[in-house]
C-alpha cells in the first residue's frame, strides 16, 4: 500500500495516515487490523509463549481446554500453536505469489499494450490460453508436474495469476497512451521506453492495486488448497491446508481443522474488505 | 453481431489447442518419473524390462513424435491410459463426469436460487440490518474455504444432528438406479424407484449447499446492485405513482429487467463451480472428475491429470462462450469488438 505513496510524493500531507484511515469504512478498518495481526504475527510468532508447533506437549485429541484453547491434534500438539505458526508458511507465500504475478503479469501486459503488433499477440494469446484453465486444475497440474512442496506450489500460482495482471495492465496503458500529455511527451522527442516509464505507467497502477489486494487472500486460498490436495507443505508442517487435511482424517475431532480453517477465512475476509475499501477511495478518482 | 458469434466460437478450437499443448508440455516436463509408477521396484535395475515398459507406453520416442501422437490421439478423444487404474483416461473420465455434473447443476440451482432471494431481500430492505446478515452470509459463502465448510457441515449435520448421510452418492450397500442421464436423482425418478431418490437426494444435499454457497456471493451481489439499479428508473417511479404495492413493483417491474445481467452470469458461475467441486468431492468423496483429479495428482498419474485439465478447460471455455453470447444478446448495447 506504500506504492501509491512513492509514486506520487507531492501528495502526502502531514496528518495523511490519519485521514486516510478515518475515510476507510469500518470494515475496511477491520481488513486491515486482521491483516497487520497476521503480519505481526509472522515476525514475531518465534518470541510467544506458544508451545513448540512439532512437538507433542499433551495427550492425543484433546478437545480444547484451558491448557489447550483449540485442543490437540492427533499427534498430541497443540493446534492454536500450529495455527499461529502457520502464518509463517502462508502469508509470505500469498506476498510472494502476489508480487510476483503483479509484476511478471503487469510487465508483459505494459509491453503488449505500448508495443502491440505481434508483441502484443503473442503475449496476449499466451493470457488467453492460461486463463482457458479452471484456475485449480492447472495449479494441480503444474504442481504435480513440478513435484509436491510449497515453492512449486507457489510457482504454479504465479502462472495461473499473471494472465490478470498483464491483461488489467494492457487495458489501463491502452488508455493512457491516448492521453495529450503522451501525445506531448512524443512530440517533445521523448523515447518509446521513457514514454512507457515515465508518462504511462505512473498512471496505471490503480486497479492493479485494488487488484492485487483483493487477490491475496483468494492466492491465501489457494495456497492451503493446494496443501489440502497433498501438493503443498508436506505433512509435518504446520501450514493451513495441510492441517485441514489431517482434520479431516480425525474427523470427529472437528477442533483440529477449526483453527486453520478461520485463519484462511479471516485473511480472504480482510483482503477482500481492504479491497474493496481501496476501490471506492481510489476509483472516483482514477474513472473520470 | 453474427461476426461476433462466429469469430468467438472460431476461436475455441485454438484456445483448445493451446490448450492441449500446455498439458502435453507439463507432461513432458515432470519431475517425478512415471516409470516409479509402471514398474516395480525390484525390477527397475532390470534395463530389458525398463525398455519394454519404456516401448510399450511411448516413452522412448522423441518430443515431437510424441507430442503428434499426443494430439492425434486426443482427436480421435483418446486421452491415453492412466498409470493407476490401467485403463483409458477417457473411459474413467466418463464414467465419473454425471457425478460431477449432477453435483455442479444441483450447486448452480442452489446458488442462484440462494443468491437471487438474498439480492432481492437485500435491495428491497437496503441498507438495513437485514441487508447486512444477508449481504455477510453471502460475502462469507464465497470467502471461506471450501474444504473446510465442508468438513464442519459434515461433522455438524452428518455426525451430531445425524440429518444427513454421510459421504458418497449413496449409502455403502444400494446398487446404483440404472439409467441414461448418469445423475442418480433423475434415474432413480425415471425408474420411479423413491426410496433411492431419496437416498440420492439426501446424500446430493449437503455437497450442493456447500458448493452453492461458494457462489451465491455472486449472483447475490449482482442481483442487489442490478435491483438498485432498476429501482432508480423512470417507469418505476410511474408504478409506483400509479399505487401499485411495492412487492408488486420489486417483483414485477424491476425484477424482470434486473434479472438479464443475472442470466448472463450464469456462464461465469458455471465456470467457478468446475473449481469448487474439485475440493467438494475430495472431502465428500464423491466419485466425480474432481476426486479423480485429485487423486491421480497426488499419484502423479499425467495422462489421468492432463486429461482431466483439458475436459476441465473445455467445459470452462464453453461455459464462458456462453456467458459472452448471452451477454452480447441481453445487453445489444456493448460494444463487440
Amino acid at each position: 500500500m506504500t506504492d501509491g505513496a512513492d509514486i506520487h510524493p507531492t501528495a502526502r500531507k502531514p496528518g495523511a495516515w490519519r485521514a486516510g484511515w478515518a475515510r476507510l469504512p469500518l470494515t475496511g478498518q477491520l481488513g486491515v487490523m486482521i491483516l497487520l495481526f497476521w503480519a505481526v504475527t509472522v515476525v514475531t510468532v518465534q518470541f510467544w509463549p506458544l508451545a513448540e508447533p512439532l512437538d507433542m506437549v499433551g495427550r492425543r485429541l484433546q478437545p480444547p481446554s484451558g491448557d489447550h484453547w483449540l485442543g490437540t491434534d492427533a499427534l498430541g500438539r497443540d493446534v492454536l500453536s500450529r495455527t499461529l505458526h502457520g502464518a509463517v508458511y502462508t502469508i509470505p507465500i500469498a506476498f510472494a505469489v502476489v508480487l510476483s504475478a503483479v509484476t511478471i503479469g503487469s510487465t508483459f501486459g505494459a509491453l503488449a499494450g505500448f508495443f502491440g503488433g505481434w508483441v502484443d499477440a503473442v503475449i496476449m494469446r499466451a493470457a488467453d490460453v492460461t486463463l482457458s484453465f479452471p484456475p485449480i486444475l492447472l495449479a494441480m497440474t503444474v504442481a504435480a508436474t513440478l513435484g509436491p512442496g510449497l515453492q512449486n506450489a507457489a510457482i504454479a500460482m504465479v502462472i495461473v495469476w499473471w494472465p490478470i495482471y498483464a491483461r488489467l495492465m494492457r487495458a489501463q496503458v491502452l488508455e493512457v497512451r491516448t492521453r495529450e500529455h503522451v501525445e506531448a511527451a512524443v512530440a517533445g522527442g521523448a523515447g518509446r521506453m521513457r514514454v512507457l516509464t515515465v508518462h504511462v505507467l505512473p498512471l496505471c497502477w490503480t486497479p492493479t492495486l485494488i487488484n492485487a489486494t483483493m487477490d491475496f487472500g483468494q492466492v491465501a486460498l489457494l495456497a492451503a488448497s493446494l496443501s489440502f490436495i497433498g501438493l503443498g507443505a508436506a505433512p509435518p508442517t504446520p501450514e493451513w491446508g495441510s492441517m485441514i487435511s489431517e482434520g479431516a482424517a480425525k474427523f470427529y475431532s472437528w477442533w483440529i481443522a477449526f483453527g486453520p480453517g478461520m485463519a484462511i477465512l479471516s485473511i480472504v475476509l480482510a483482503a477482500s474488505f481492504v479491497g474493496d475499501a481501496l476501490r471506492d477511495i481510489f476509483d472516483k478518482r482514477s474513472v473520470e | 453481431m453474427l461476426k461476433y458469434i462466429l469469430r468467438r466460437i472460431l476461436t475455441i478450437p485454438l484456445l483448445l489447442l493451446g490448450v492441449a499443448s500446455v498439458a502435453f508440455m507439463l507432461s513432458q516436463m515432470t519431475k517425478g518419473d512415471p516409470l516409479a509408477a509402471l514398474v516395480p521396484e525390484r525390477m527397475m535395475s532390470d534395463p530389458a524390462v525398463v525398455a519394454a515398459i519404456k516401448a510399450q507406453w511411448g516413452l522412448d520416442e522423441p518430443l515431437p513424435v510424441r507430442y503428434v501422437y499426443y494430439m492425434g490421439n486426443l482427436l480421435r478423444g483418446d486421452m491415453g491410459t492412466s498409470f493407476t487404474t490401467r485403463r483409458p483416461v477417457s473411459t474413467d473420465i466418463a464414467e465419473r463426469l454425471p457425478a460431477t455434473l449432477e453435483l455442479v447443476v444441483a450447486a448452480m440451482i442452489v446458488g442462484t436460487v440462494v443468491g437471487m432471494g438474498i439480492g432481492l431481500v437485500s435491495a428491497r430492505f437496503r441498507n438495513t440490518a437485514i441487508d447486512g446478515a444477508g449481504r455477510g452470509f453471502a460475502l462469507l459463502g464465497s470467502s471461506v474455504p471450501i474444504f473446510w465448510s465442508g468438513l464442519i457441515l459434515l461433522y455438524i449435520f452428518s455426525v451430531r444432528l445425524k440429518w444427513t448421510p454421510g459421504t458418497g452418492r449413496l449409502d455403502a450397500r444400494t446398487q446404483p438406479p440404472e439409467g441414461i442421464t448418469g445423475f442418480y436423482t433423475i434415474d432413480a425418478a425415471l425408474a420411479a424407484d423413491w426410496p433411492v431418490f431419496v437416498q440420492a437426494l439426501s446424500h446430493l444435499l449437503l455437497p450442493a449447499l456447500v458448493l452453492g454457497w461458494s457462489v451465491t456471493g455472486i449472483v447475490a451481489r449482482l442481483v442487489r446492485s442490478s435491483l438498485l439499479e432498476s429501482l432508480g428508473q423512470d417507469y418505476i417511479r410511474t408504478a409506483r405513482a400509479k399505487g401499485a404495492p411495492e412487492h408488486r413493483v420489486l417483483l414485477g417491474h424491476a425484477l424482470p429487467n434486473a434479472l438479464i445481467p443475472v442470466l448472463t452470469v450464469l456462464g461465469f458461475t458455471f465456470a467457478y463451480l468446475i473449481t469448487g467441486a474439485v475440493l467438494t468431492e475430495a472431502i465428500f468423496s464423491w466419485p466425480g472428475i474432481g476426486s479423480y483429479a485429485v487423486s491421480s495428482a497426488r499419484s502423479l498419474d499425467y495422462p489421468a491429470i492432463g486429461g482431466v485439465t483439458i475436459v476441465g478447460a473445455t467445459a470452462f471455455l464453453l461455459a464462458n462462450l456462453v456467458t459472452d453470447l448471452a451477454y452480447a444478446w441481453a445487453n445489444p448495447r456493448i460494444k463487440l469488438q
